[in-house]
């Protein structure tokens, strides 16, 4: 590559044209094309129409420009006598199909049209643009070395070691300054991810009718129900956190955990609705295999064994709540979750955050 | 190969594929969604009449999975106190009997046993050891049922597996939550009330008959709501919409930038 900016410098062919090349394609070297090269238009005369292919190509043209027109008009009838605003669903549901179908017929038949134009009735000659390098002139890049060189000696930068250094040293912190202010964007989240509305007493009622639920009556081996806390059942906020799915498992299949031999109501146990992988509310489970399947990722956990993750990408078993029985035989927790429910978040681990 | 090079080099080959790769999209598409048979049950008080009938049914279909005294066997549950209930939802759905089916489960099929012969099979698996019974027809009428309720319910409970708008879903393994597109209102009764296969049970006391019959007018409703964006698409949510989206829409953008860009044919230039 020179420097020569006056004339660009890609070699020209024998017929003194620059080959088009597309961007991203391997560069025309000898016969290995990808397309066979077409001449450009005959000279310069530009493309010569057949006049009687033209005048059915305008026709055809001609032909979608009045379909728009004609669905316009349509559009503005539709709009006037059947407006989705007034009546039931089933007039919306009309009203929706026939001003899409109207406003479709208007821009396709615009589209088409304007395409039909293009490709059959513009006579256009093809030209041969030549492209010329970015880079400045050698004079101007020269000129410009000279005074940055002038500049640097002038301003003793170069022979000022101590202000050099100094100078370097007070921009550094410099940098550091957005990340200290990152700290402050927004309020940490308190307590919040740590904690749900689950405390000991709390009755354990159906989500969807509140009513409390007893020991007795979740009685059918296999069976499963979604429970919230009582008081907070109809808090979104706090369902959030402290939906709990409750099985009704084989008790005599069950592996408890060191610690959690009375967090189970005779093979009744706790687990959180909310996957600790992302979030979502993993409740797929399988009387036959005791799995609970997450439906967003396929995180797999072990109802029998603490919900411990056998599959998938959870890093950690489903939060069990400890339930029991209260003096009346109804379903109650003993306390709250013991770790955060859901899933991770930076301060997890942190004992006492 | 030569034939094929020249093939591709013709200026309809790109739209060919294109379109081509939509059809075969599309078959496939179609032949996921198949259709099947719909049942109703009836229940009517079981004589010993019936009974006698049903142990010579069971003799005849059921007792060489399931043991010649219902006790079960290697390949077969026992069925002393499942119940009515139970028989009947497997029966009228088809999927019993099962013969030899071997898959992750058992699929909704053409049934065999016809409505007399239900009955007959569920009177004689009663009489071996009770169980919950047939529910009466105004127990499942979807018309006295509180669909908004039952909404809630399926929502927080079923939905989870049935999709919300009772569509079905994959689970573990192969095994799969079926559609509720053809369950009769008798038979979503029964599926809460007995958990067949991998279905976990919700029991009488646990999700009341008036809530069970809630669900069931929520489940049947919903099969009637209109679509008002236009196709539902199988109602299975963002994932099929996602996808008709990417493969049909871009696909039918991919052949109008080609037709667009496309060279002019133009017979002037041939003389070289």
């Amino acid at each position: 590559m020179t420097d020569n900016n006056e004339n660009s410098d890609a070699p020209l062919d024998e017929e003194g044209r620059v080959p088009k090349r597309v961007i991203g394609t391997p560069p025309p070297v000898g016969t290995q094309e990808l397309l066979p090269r077409k001449e450009p238009g005959e000279g310069s005369s530009g493309y010569v129409l057949d006049e009687k292919k033209a005048r059915s190509a305008e026709r055809v043209a001609a032909a979608f420009f009045t379909l728009t027109f004609l669905a316009g008009i349509a559009f503005i009838v539709f709009y006037a006598v059947w407006p989705g605003h007034v009546g039931n669903i089933h007039r919306a549901a009309r009203s929706n199909y026939t001003l899409g179908t109207a406003l479709t017929l208007v821009f396709v038949g615009l589209a088409v049209g304007m395409t039909i134009w293009v490709r059959h009735l513009v006579t256009t000659k093809e030209i041969v643009q030549e492209r010329h390098a970015i880079s400045s002139t050698p004079e101007d890049r020269e000129t410009f070395n000279k005074y940055f060189q002038e500049g640097t000696q002038e301003s003793g930068l170069i022979q000022r070691r101590l202000l050099r250094r100094t100078l370097l040293l007070a921009a550094a912190p410099l940098g550091l300054l957005p990340l200290v202010l990152l700290r402050d964007l927004g309020p940490l989240p308190e307590k919040k991810l740590r904690h749900t509305a689950w405390k000991n007493g709390t009755r354990l009622v159906v989500d969807g009718t509140g009513q409390p639920l007893k020991a007795a009556d979740f009685n059918s081996p296999g069976g499963i129900i979604t429970v919230v806390p009582e008081g907070a059942e109809n808090d979104l906020d706090e369902i959030a956190t402290a939906a709990v799915l409750l099985l009704n498992l084989p008790v005599d299949k069950l592996k408890i955990k060191k610690g959690r031999e009375n967090w189970n109501v005779g093979g009744i146990v706790a687990y959180s609705k909310i996957c600790t992988h992302v979030g979502c509310p993993a409740a797929l489970y399988e009387q036959t295999t005791h799995h609970i399947l997450c439906p967003c990722h396929q995180s797999t956990f072990d109802a029998l064994n603490s919900a411990k993750v056998i599959f998938g990408p959870a890093a950690r078993p489903l939060p069990q709540l400890p339930i029991s029985v209260d003096s009346e035989g109804y379903l109650i927790a003993t306390s709250d979750f013991k770790e955060p429910v859901g899933p991770s978040f930076w301060e997890r681990g942190r004992p006492k955050a | 190969m030569k034939w094929f090079t020249a093939w591709r080099r013709r200026p309809w080959a790109g739209y060919a594929v294109v379109l081509a790769a939509l059809a075969i999209i599309g078959v496939a598409y179609a032949g996921v969604s198949s259709g099947a048979d719909r049942a109703q049950a009836s229940d009517t008080k079981a004589s010993a009449q019936d009974v006698a009938k049903g142990k010579e049914l069971f003799n005849q279909q059921c007792s060489s999975c399931h043991g010649a005294n219902a006790q079960g066997t290697r390949n077969a549950p026992s069925l002393i106190g499942v119940g009515a209930a139970s028989v009947d939802f497997q029966v009228s759905t088809g999927r019993m009997p099962a013969a030899n089916y071997t898959g992750a489960q058992i699929p909704r099929k053409k049934r065999t046993l016809n409505d007399e012969q239900t009955r007959q099979l569920a009177a004689y698996i009663a009489s071996l050891g009770g169980g919950p019974p047939v529910p009466s027809g105004d127990q499942v009428d979807p018309a006295n049922g509180d669909s908004a309720l039952g909404g809630k319910l399926f929502r927080a409970n079923c939905a989870q597996c049935h999709n919300f708008a009772g569509s079905g879903g994959a689970l573990t393994g192969g095994k799969y939550a079926p559609p509720l597109d053809k369950a009769t209102p008798t038979q979503i009764y029964e599926a809460m009330l007995t958990g067949p296969q991998a279905m976990p049970v919700f029991n009488d006391t646990t999700v009341t008959p008036a809530q069970k019959r809630a669900i069931i007018a929520y489940v049947t409703q919903t099969r009637t709501e209109p679509n008002p964006g236009g196709s539902g698409l199988g109602r299975i949510g963002p994932v099929a919409e996602g996808l008709a989206g990417w493969l049909f829409g871009i696909g039918l953008m991919v052949v109008a930038a080609m037709w667009l860009t496309a060279r002019k044919p133009s017979k002037k230039t041939r003389n070289d």
